[in-house]
């Protein structure tokens, strides 16, 4: 493993009264990879970036970042690391550039250094006209990238992401993708990245790391944690909605439920795609009307749904302005 | 009173009534601050009547024992306004806007649970007081006209933070609901009688309302009662004033609602 | 490859962000600015009586009383500082900090300025409202600027306070809601009489032990008796105890709240 990664061995965080946030967790992040760590709510990922950022002393096991010790090295990771943590913690009544000089000069940047690299910073992210201005009057959208571009100003060889995109738009989603693909691409830096969301993971993590309650449950690349699913699964949306559970019924025979359909039914298929005709002979013969059938490739709702046996989505009681994930 | 208006107004107090008593910590501030008033003032000035010209038979506890008390009655109407900025800011009130036929009632109903918070701090400040060893060399009649002049002024200033409440419907206008009263009640006798007052509190304590309703209650502690009708009509007239101010923010919320 | 600022910066940084981010919020400075002088206007008309009692050592009261307002905005200024770094707490804005190489120390510290700096302007504006209504100072010149700079020592002890109940808490309200303490504390001082003149034993008894009777003692010297070191040790005794111990505290509380490795 190169000096600028991330390996984890059997970490742990119990937290008083007993509850172990996080529960013997091993991984390995490769230089300049993207690695996402996947789970809903409460599933112990932020807990897990706040030891890796030596924010919080592991009660067990041991980490090394950029081959320091978290907890024997904590000043040496930190100088190694960039962290844009939850909620984007901002001043409102401080201007980006006032965020960036602070957080320059707190990095022992001199002033003009601090302000040559904020300046690139703040062109790359897209907030030179903003920069001005107090923080808040930024959106949602405006206040992360400003924050990616304060988690960049001492050139971190690894970057920790924590949700970075819940609660935006998909315009600014994608914006900030496309910077996080681009550093990991040209600049070699290591993302670590949680998410709830399955598409951010799978878009733009080389790998995955699947985590629910305090433990690893599935680890691979999506294509490979996919593949290991294999089948696809059919989705069947019925014209009359009080149809749902004779569909259920009569799709039960093909297979075994798959991730959720919001206004449907859906089963992985255990004979694959060319069980597809019989489907549509059962569903004619049970005279249920269909408005809608499709096919989808595995997703990795369904390989939370398969390792953990509920589905990612249905398990998530994030507040409702979230953006629904486009899965699968 | 309409059947609906009494209706609405029992609803608003038992709510209020039941959270007072669900949550009893949320009244000790406001037992608490009247109690550190009356032992800062009684207690510590007491020196103030050895000052050539005062004259208060009854003695310095007494004498301060009644600004705190009236202070305590404006504080306690004010808590209706906060109550009903809250509930505004929860969503009840807006609801009881939306459903109840004769609104009246919201003033009403906030307005007493008001008077029933005086009278159960009023109760205890006083109980405290006599235990203390305050002399009161007035007759029943004359501690009456005291709680009289202290529900008075509870209801108008309760008024005064509905009216508030109802035009703002935050609990960010919480400091606006005190200060006002809080200038009122300072800019009087407090400390000495009127005649020890010199230069510009002289002035503006003489013409200020609640300098009347002041004197009158120490009258009535000393047993030699002063100003009374010219007090309670002070009072009235102000809780008049008041029922217009808070009624027309009614209307003018009833407007915004529909 | 940049390393750890001087401590210095460090400081000067979270301080100066302390200190803009207060001053682009006035509502939380007027009132700390407003109420003190509102409470001198009324103490010191309604109690100017209290200057006719035999032996009272000023014959103008505002003398005895514009003390107060310096202690009281000393007091206010603190509230501000806990509130503000309760908040930083609560959004995260710690965290930031202690991602960087900044030591707890410098956030401490720093994050006490912007509320120190309404106390100083607040002290000033007082002394000059003051002197315009009648303050004679009997230290002159040197005790006025003995007295600003007291202030601001004051100041910086009540932020301590502040400090240490912000990041025990966490909570902007729980920062608020324990200075009715205080001010209890406040009142049952020699704010308001000289502690000869105060007639029930208990309570004298308490405002001698009061130390916020030592600070208003200490620093009303300078303005009615004279230079009298027997009232400025004890003052200036006070406000350093006070220092060392909720500096030394919200350090403690500090270490407990970023467990930073």
């Amino acid at each position: 493993m190169g000096a600028e990664g991330i390996r984890v061995e059997g970490l742990e965080r119990e937290f008083k009264g007993g509850i172990r946030a996080v529960d013997g967790i091993d991984l390995e992040v490769a230089p300049g990879e993207i690695y996402g760590f996947l789970g809903p709510n409460g599933a112990g990922k932020s807990t897990t970036v706040l030891m890796l950022v030596t924010l919080l002393p592991p009660t067990g096991g041991r980490a090394t970042v950029a081959g320091f010790d978290v907890v024997k090295q904590g000043p040496q990771v930190r100088r190694m690391i960039g962290a844009a943590l939850q909620e984007a913690a901002l001043d409102d009544f401080l201007t980006g550039w006032e965020h960036m000089d602070l957080q320059g000069g707190l990095h022992g940047l001199s002033r003009k250094e601090s302000r040559a690299r904020g300046g690139e910073l703040l062109e790359r992210v897209g907030l030179v006209d903003a920069a001005d201005r107090k923080v808040g009057g930024y959106s949602g959208g405006m206040k992360r990238r400003l924050d990616l571009a304060l988690a960049l100003i001492h050139r971190p060889r690894v970057l920790f992401l924590d949700e970075p995109t819940t609660g935006l738009d998909p315009q600014s989603r994608s914006a900030l993708w496309g910077e996080v693909e681009r550093l990991a691409r040209e600049e070699g830096v290591t993302v670590f990245l949680t998410t709830q969301y399955l598409e951010e993971a799978d878009v733009l993590a080389g790998r995955v790391g699947i985590i629910d309650r305090g433990r690893i449950v599935a680890e691979g690349t999506p294509s490979a944690l996919k593949a290991e699913i294999g089948r696809v699964s059919l989705e069947a949306i019925p014209s009359r909605s009080e149809d749902r559970e004779r569909l259920r019924a009569a799709l039960a025979p093909f297979g075994k439920p798959a991730a959720h359909s919001p206004r449907g039914e859906a089963v992985r298929l255990s004979g694959g795609a060319e069980q597809l005709a019989d489907v549509v002979r059962a569903l004619d013969a049970a005279r249920i009307e269909v408005a809608e059938l499709q096919l989808h490739q595995p997703s990795l709702d369904d390989v939370f749904l398969e390792k953990t046996g509920r589905s990612l989505e249905g398990s998530d009681d994030s507040d409702a302005e979230a953006p629904e994930p486009a899965a699968a | 009173m309409s059947g609906s208006t009494a209706q609405v107004a029992r609803a608003v107090l038992r709510r209020t009534t039941i959270h007072t008593y669900k949550n009893p910590a949320i009244i000790v501030p406001a037992l608490a601050f009247p109690l550190v008033f009356l032992v800062a003032f009684a207690g510590g000035l007491s020196a103030v009547s050895s000052v050539p010209g005062f004259d208060f038979a009854a003695g310095y506890t007494a004498f301060q024992f009644v600004f705190v008390f009236l202070q305590m009655s404006a504080f306690g109407g004010i808590f209706s306004g906060y109550r009903l900025a809250e509930d505004f800011e929860s969503g009840f009130a807006r609801r009881l806007m939306v459903a109840a036929p004769q609104r009246l009632g919201l003033i009403i109903g906030y307005t007493l649970a008001g008077l029933v918070r005086f009278a159960l701090i009023g109760v205890i400040l006083w109980v405290l007081a006599l235990a203390t060893g305050m002399q009161v060399l007035g007759g029943v009649l004359d501690v009456l006209g005291i709680v009289a002049l202290g529900a008075l002024v509870s209801a108008a200033c309760a008024l005064w933070s509905i009216g508030l409440a109802l035009r703002y419907r935050t609990v960010d206008i919480g400091s606006f609901m005190q200060t006002p009263i809080f200038v009122l009640l300072f800019i009087a006798p407090v400390y000495v009688p009127l005649v020890l007052l010199s230069g510009w509190i002289h002035s503006a304590a003489s013409i200020n309302p609640f300098t009347l309703l002041l004197d009158a209650a120490r009258g009535f502690i000393t047993g030699e009662p002063v100003k009374v009708i010219a007090a309670f009509a002070a009072a009235l007239g102000i809780l008049a004033l008041m029922w217009v101010w808070a009624t027309s923010q009614l209307r003018r919320a009833e407007r915004a609602v529909g | 490859m940049p390393g750890e600022p001087h401590l210095a910066r460090q400081i000067a940084l979270i301080a100066g962000r302390s200190v803009s981010r207060t001053f682009r919020q006035p509502e939380l400075i007027i009132p700390v600015i407003l109420f003190p002088l509102i409470l001198l206007a009324v103490n010191a008309a309604g109690l100017s009586s209290v200057t006719q009692l035999p032996g009272f050592p000023t014959d103008r009261y505002i003398n005895f009383a514009i003390v107060v307002c310096f202690i009281q905005g000393a007091l206010f200024a603190s509230i501000t500082a806990g509130t503000e770094l309760a908040s930083d707490i609560q959004k995260g804005f710690l965290d930031r900090l202690a991602l960087t190489p900044a030591r707890r120390w410098a956030v401490l510290v720093g994050a006490t300025f912007g509320g120190t700096s309404v106390a100083i302007v607040g002290t000033v504006i007082y002394l000059a409202i003051g002197l315009i209504f009648g303050v004679t100072i009997s230290t002159g010149i040197p005790g006025a600027v003995l007295l600003v700079a007291l202030s601001i020592y004051v100041a910086l002890a009540f932020a301590g306070i502040g400090s240490w109940l912000a990041v025990r808490t966490g909570s902007p309200a729980a920062v608020q809601g324990m200075f009715p303490l205080i001010f209890v504390l406040f009142f049952l001082s020699t704010m308001n009489l000289p502690a000869e003149f105060i007639e029930k034993d208990w309570f004298r008894t308490i405002a001698q032990i009061n130390p916020i009777s030592f600070l208003i003692d200490g620093m009303r010297s300078l303005i009615i008796t004279g230079w009298d070191l027997g009232e400025l040790l004890p003052c200036i005794g006070v406000a350093t105890a006070m220092i060392v111990l909720f500096y030394g505290l919200a350090a403690r509380a500090m270490r407990q709240r970023v467990q930073r490795t």
